[in-house]
């Protein structure tokens, strides 16, 4: 990228009388698109994302005060980025406030002066850049949730507002995360660097465990009317296309991208007139986004392609992708879907995954085989207080034709849920099912 | 949110200057890599398509080449955060043309593409 000031003369790209804040949308929308690079490269040169991330905000406040005035810049993102990297020199260079600022930028940035060597340096490289932004936002001596906002903040762009509101906390507590999160990487001494291939691919799983969760975190909030949350889902999913285009030799990570666009392309589908939710088997498939179920069989097309074991999320996308290539509920290929959860629960002996292995085995062999499986899950105790068990127990013995013990097991599903809709759905089933003359 | 960005322009006399179409692939690599752009393609001339019209209750097929001055060039689909997005996207693309063809004129499209955020149910 040229990082060449606005030539005198240039004409402006927005008109510079702003009186709609038009400029200051715009302004937005390229700090959206440049942020994760600019903080990116100035994290190498100062080899302290915190610090990196502040120069880059000053650039941002810098473009926010003048171009309102002088209209957007012809190269608006090279302005940005000389902007900011006049700001770390000029960091370096202020002997007077020589602070930690100065102190991190090194011997020779500082002796030698040689600015446009810095300059130079910065333009280099700047995929790998974005990885290792990207590996220390999601470093393990982070907990997961100021993972969760240094990660949206340096690579989504999103403000300390947008990300309070995402996660439904105070904006103090999200500044709180991302403050910690800087001083804890600063403190505990983490380099802006490339693990080796062994401590890549645990690296890697911490990423793939904070993109998975911002998408969650969006997707169970979809039937609200704030757009704020499920807006996550679109956050996780540009994440995992910047992760693929990374790190495109991880199978893991085009699984990951393609179980979201998976999950994402019934979005459409999942809330009723309502609000309800609507489940998988209800959902009127017609109105599921085609462009993601393709994107979505491309990317496990990829995972598969790549000729290494298959992770948790590239079974998790395998098993969606059979949904999705059934245009109508009956067409659903149960078969594939009990094997590949056979291997899946062999990857990741969760209870959860046993579980809706047993809903599968249900669909594949008949609700009482369910059942049977069901019950030995169960069994474990672990799943007592989770409510989808014991929805899941009250669906199988609906189909059974045990109205009783199917209400009942609504019931106590209801009781243990914490999420409105799905308690509601619930509550519906129990009532219709007593209401049921047996 | 989606947005289709639709190039229209004038049928140029000659091929693309040398260095537009890389500058291109440039741009829509760096695109692509941002998760931004999901979709794109090349449009062929009218000549080779047809309008099917209805009008005063008539259904017609007229094959090409369209009466419209400008041609259909190519469109691409984004998923963005914002209207601003999109059009910062389709400026630096039609900036490349500036930079690159002088006299070629065209017109990039930003449709919004409906989706799930334009139909929030009640509250």
């Amino acid at each position: 990228m040229s990082t060449t000031d606005s030539a005198p003369g240039a004409q402006p790209r927005v008109d510079a009388a702003d009186t709609s804040g038009a400029t200051h949308r715009a302004v937005e929308a390229i700090w959206r698109i440049e942020s994760g690079r600019l903080i990116a490269g100035l994290a190498r040169v100062t080899g302290d994302v915190g610090i990196a991330e502040d120069m880059a905000q000053e650039a941002l406040v810098a473009a926010l005060e003048q171009w309102p005035r002088t209209g957007v810049p012809p190269n608006p993102a090279g302005w940005l980025m000389t902007t900011a990297k006049r700001r770390a020199i000029d960091a370096h260079r202020r002997e007077s406030n020589f602070g930690r600022k100065a102190a991190v930028l090194g011997e020779e940035a500082v002796s030698g002066v040689d600015s446009d060597a810095v300059i130079d340096a910065m333009d280099d490289h700047v995929h790998d850049d974005v990885l290792r932004l990207l590996l220390t936002a999601c470093h393990p001596v982070l907990s997961l949730e100021s993972r969760v906002a240094l990660t949206l903040r340096c690579l989504a762009g999103l403000s300390t507002d947008e990300i309070a509101r995402a996660f439904l906390v105070p904006e103090a507590t999200a500044a709180q995360r991302i403050v910690r999160a800087k001083n804890t990487l600063a403190d505990r001494g983490v380099q802006f660097e490339l693990p080796g291939p062994e401590e890549l691919s645990e690296r890697m799983s911490s990423v793939l465990e904070v993109v998975y969760l911002v998408f969650n975190e969006g997707y169970s909030a979809t039937s609200g009317s704030d757009w704020t949350r499920p807006d996550l889902c679109n956050e996780a999913i540009r994440l995992g296309r910047l992760l693929a285009g990374l790190v495109p030799e991880e199978p893991e990570v085009h699984g990951l991208l393609a179980l979201m666009e998976f999950q994402a392309s019934r979005l459409p589908a999942r809330v009723g007139p309502s609000g309800e939710a609507v489940l998988l088997p209800d959902q009127d498939r017609r109105l599921w986004d085609r462009l993601l179920v393709r994107r979505g069989l491309e990317g496990l097309t990829r995972a598969e392609s790549l000729g290494k074991p298959l992770g948790p999320y590239s079974l998790q996308a395998g098993i969606a992708a059979c949904h999705a290539r059934a245009l109508r509920a009956d067409d659903t290929d149960w078969a594939r879907i009990v094997s590949l959860y056979d291997v899946l629960v062999r990857v990741w002996p969760s209870p959860v995954v046993a579980l809706n292995r047993a809903v599968a085995v249900s669909f594949l062999q008949g609700p009482e085989a369910g059942l049977k499986e069901l019950e030995t899950v169960a069994a474990s105790g672990r799943l007592d207080l989770y409510p989808h068990l014991h929805a899941a127990r009250g669906d199988l013995h609906a189909r059974s034709g045990r109205l009783e013990e199917a209400a009942e097991a609504f019931a106590r599903a209801a009781e243990l849920s914490r999420n409105e809709a799905d308690r509601a759905t619930f509550t519906r089933r129990a009532t219709e099912l007593r209401g049921t003359p047996g | 949110m989606r947005y289709i960005i639709i190039l229209k322009g004038t049928q140029p006399a000659g091929p693309p200057p040398e260095g537009l179409m890389e500058a291109i692939m440039g741009l829509g690599a760096e695109a692509t890599a941002s998760g931004s752009m999901i979709e794109n393609a090349g449009l062929a001339p009218s000549a080779t398509g047809a309008q099917v019209t209805v009008a005063a209750g008539e259904l017609s097929v007229m094959d090409g080449p369209f009466a419209e001055a400008k041609e259909y060039i190519s469109y691409a689909i984004y998923d963005v955060r914002s209207k601003e997005e999109a059009v910062e996207w389709a400026s630096r693309f039609m900036q490349l043309h500036v930079d690159r063809w002088p006299g070629w004129e065209g017109t990039s499209d930003v449709v919004k593409i409906f989706g799930p955020e334009d139909f929030a149910p009640p509250q």
